[in-house]
């Protein structure tokens, strides 16, 4: 991971006096709610349904043990002993105290930590691939291109109070493990034909109420003119960008009411005068940065094969869904499942945190990786060590196998924590896992990424979910809408594909069986165990899907419906 | 009456700033006659103002200054900027930040020197990234505490990016900074 230089350390100690101060004016009447809401917004600090929620960077995704036990203590002494991994690979704490923030910013700056920029209307933590570094497709190592970015974003200037959030997401590798189609801003890094290390830049997609796809405005953008070029990207958005409605102030809206190709020309007319400005990156920063990465010291090792045979099947199923392949031979990357039945997703408690730390001592380097799936990485274990390893994550309950299946779901806090929510995610996340509770069954289905969330901010990414479902709110009531064929990639074309809603909502307890009805459909129409849930709905479309759901629909919720639109 | 900063102290000036009258100095009055401006005053004037009656404002033997709306072009005074003794740039609320654009815009590509202040919605803890980005003289709302406002240059001593003040980026700094010392 990358160190702190004494600069960059006293950038965070100052920005915590900072906060002190902003805190203690706002406890002394000095500053209106609505001052100290944009303050402390943008210092991750929201007011929720029941308590205010700090929202911590862990900057795309990495952090240390060392780190992970100062989070487990913060959790245990400043809130109720958990906390919540969000799909923007930061954590939550739900109970802290607004008096206390001062202080937990100051635990958090002594490893290294902080909360900027986790909110507010600026540049938020830039997100990557958890595999990057790692990946063998890797085409580059992201990570020194996250953390300059990173730099270049703390506290800029020109673009603290820009129309609304902005949200960066660098790949380096084509299968796009970072939703780059997705996100204000989504570089994919590349080579030409020289060799020499780009972005392909895409701008306008994101999730939310309108979700679009991002298009294409630079193919191939030498890494020298990153900063410059994202400088024009924002000074146009920045001045441009709506400010009259804040449903309309996205980047996606302003490019799509000018259309992709007008947005490019006044990008280019904006970056003609800043190329090659001071801004422009040089290779001796690069090295500087890379080199303040900690690197693994990889042994020599052959690469090992596990023997089906040899070992118990659920350690078998284990292997094949949550670990995944390395660059170096004889490492593995392993996930570890925040995603148990009965459990929220992405929750830890501190004891967790205290043991997952052990176990990154251990077994990989002292590092992990957050994904933006809310699950934890350990990114380089000895193949050697996987059998180990899988019982103490099994005994901390942190082995289900289920990565990349329908039980790896995806859910936002919902309503039961935020105060934006219509209705709740976590109680429909469960209802599925238990409805889907045979391992082999799930096996069977395959690989399906089934994303939830509470409104349509989106916070659960339901729109790039295989099955997304989306909360919504009738008089009153929670109901549940579904959606069938997004896709966060579509390797190695289109980077996402944004799911389609199958028809009128569902109360929560009939959420289980309109899943089970699409996923009958699924196992009956596909090709072959080959054919993936998402690839079948692109193939047949949506109909087959939506007959079988709502063709032996429930009078009794059909009254229900009639007496609800009747009111 | 706003508490006005220059440079990092606590500072007071003449400038009349016209707040939206701008139509009685471009229509005929009563006598038949554009009125004219009062000859010693220190004038800060919207840009329509500017655009049709410039020439004549700056002939006076008091200073015009200009004031620019967040929706309106800086490049509209690309023409002016020597002439001109201020530009105002307003801030109709904190959270528009539009402002900060216009500044760099000015400083950096109109290559404008003289006083950029920051009027309108200017509160203490905008006023580091206001400056980075070029202002020098902020009109602060009414409400703010002067000397709590005046820490607010202090609060961060170093930044990453290249901003008006300071035109080279950290990474470039630190280059010039490690070369020195091998």
């Amino acid at each position: 991971m990358y160190l702190y230089d004494e600069i960059d350390q006293r950038i965070v100690d100052e920005r915590v006096a900072q906060f002190r101060d902003q805190t203690r004016r706002f406890l002394a009447g000095k500053l209106s709610e609505e001052e100290f809401r944009a303050l402390r917004l943008r210092n991750g600090l929201y007011i929720q349904r029941y308590a205010p929620m700090l929202r911590i960077a862990i900057p795309y995704g990495i952090v240390s043990s060392r780190q992970l036990r100062k989070l487990a203590h913060i959790a245990r002494t400043y809130d109720r002993g958990y906390g919540h991994f969000s799909t923007r690979q930061n954590l939550q704490l739900n109970w802290p105290k607004l008096e206390d923030v001062p202080e937990i910013l100051a635990e958090l700056a002594t490893v290294q930590m902080h909360a900027i920029q986790t909110s507010g209307n600026c540049v938020r933590n830039i997100t990557t691939d958890h595999f990057a570094g790692i990946a063998p497709d890797e085409v580059v190592d992201s990570l020194v291109w996250c953390e300059i970015l990173r730099q270049w974003s703390t506290f800029h200037p020109e673009f603290t109070y820009l129309p609304r959030k902005f949200k960066i997401a660098i790949s380096g590798s084509p299968a796009d493990r970072a939703a780059t189609g997705v996100h204000d801003i989504g570089l994919l890094a590349l080579r030409n034909d020289a060799g020499e290390v780009g972005f392909r830049v895409l701008v306008g997609g994101g999730l939310g109420r309108a979700p679009m796809v991002g298009h294409v405005i630079r193919q191939f953008l030498p890494w020298r003119h990153l900063l410059t070029y994202i400088e024009a990207i924002l000074r146009v958005y920045n001045r441009h960008g709506r400010r009259d409605n804040i449903h309309k102030a996205r980047i996606k809206v302003l490019v799509k009411e000018q259309g992709p190709q007008a947005f490019r020309e006044e990008v280019d007319a904006e970056w003609a005068h800043l190329e090659n400005g001071s801004a422009t990156l040089t290779a001796e920063e690069v090295e500087r940065v890379a080199a303040r990465f900690t690197r693994p010291q990889y042994e020599d090792l052959p690469t090992e094969q596990a023997e089906r045979a040899s070992h118990s099947p659920v350690f078998w199923s284990w292997l094949r869904r949550n670990v995944h392949p390395h660059r170096v031979p004889g490492y593995a990357a392993v996930t570890l499942s925040l995603k148990k039945t009965g459990v929220p997703p992405g929750d830890l408690t501190s004891g967790q945190m205290d043991a997952v730390a052990g176990l990154a001592d251990t077994y990989s380097f002292g590092e992990l990786r957050v994904t933006h799936e809310q699950n934890l990485v350990l990114a380089d274990v000895r193949q050697r060590d996987l059998l180990a390893l899988w019982s103490e994550a099994k005994r901390l309950g942190l082995a289900t196998p289920n990565i990349g299946l329908l039980t790896n779901i995806i859910a936002c806090p919902g309503g039961d924590f935020c105060s934006l929510a219509n209705a709740r995610s976590i109680p429909v996340a469960e209802a599925i896992q238990r409805r889907f509770d045979d391992l082999d069954h799930v096996f069977d289905i395959g690989e399906l990424d089934l994303n939830i969330s509470g409104c349509m901010n989106a916070c659960g990414h339901h729109h790039v979910g295989h099955i997304g479902i989306l909360g919504v709110d009738k008089n009153g009531e929670e109901w549940y809408q579904i959606e069938v064929g997004g896709s966060q990639t579509r390797v190695p074309a289109a980077p996402a594909a944004l799911g389609r809603v199958i028809g009128r909502s569902f109360a929560a307890e009939e959420v289980p069986d309109a899943i089970e009805r699409l996923i009958e459909v699924y196992l009956e129409r596909r090709d072959s165990d080959a054919e993936r849930f998402v690839d079948v709905v692109h193939r047949i479309g949506v109909a087959p899907f939506k007959e079988r759901v709502y063709g032996n629909a429930d009078p009794r919720r059909d009254n229900r419906e009639r007496q609800l639109a009747a009111v | 009456m706003a508490t006005l900063i220059q440079g990092e102290t606590i500072a007071s000036d003449n400038w009349q700033l016209f707040e939206g009258g701008a139509t009685r100095w471009l229509s005929v009055g009563e006598d038949g006659l554009v009125p004219d401006f009062p000859d010693e005053a220190d004038l800060i004037v919207p840009l329509a103002l500017l655009k049709v009656r410039g020439t004549e404002l700056l002939e006076r033997s008091g200073r015009t200054g200009v004031v620019l709306e967040p929706n309106e072009d800086p490049a509209a005074l690309a023409a002016w900027v020597e002439h001109l003794a201020l530009v105002a740039v307003r801030f109709p609320k904190f959270g528009d930040g539009r402002g900060y654009s216009i500044a760099r815009l000015l400083r950096e590509r109109y290559g404008y020197r003289g006083e950029l202040r920051a009027v309108g919605d200017v509160l203490r803890d905008q006023l580091l990234f206001m400056k980075r980005s070029g202002f020098d003289s902020f009109s602060l709302r009414e409400d703010q505490d002067p000397d709590e406002a005046l820490a607010a240059f202090n609060e961060l001593s170093e930044e990453y990016q290249a901003s008006t003040t300071q035109p080279q980026p950290l990474f470039r700094r630190r280059q010039a900074h490690e070369a020195r010392a091998a």
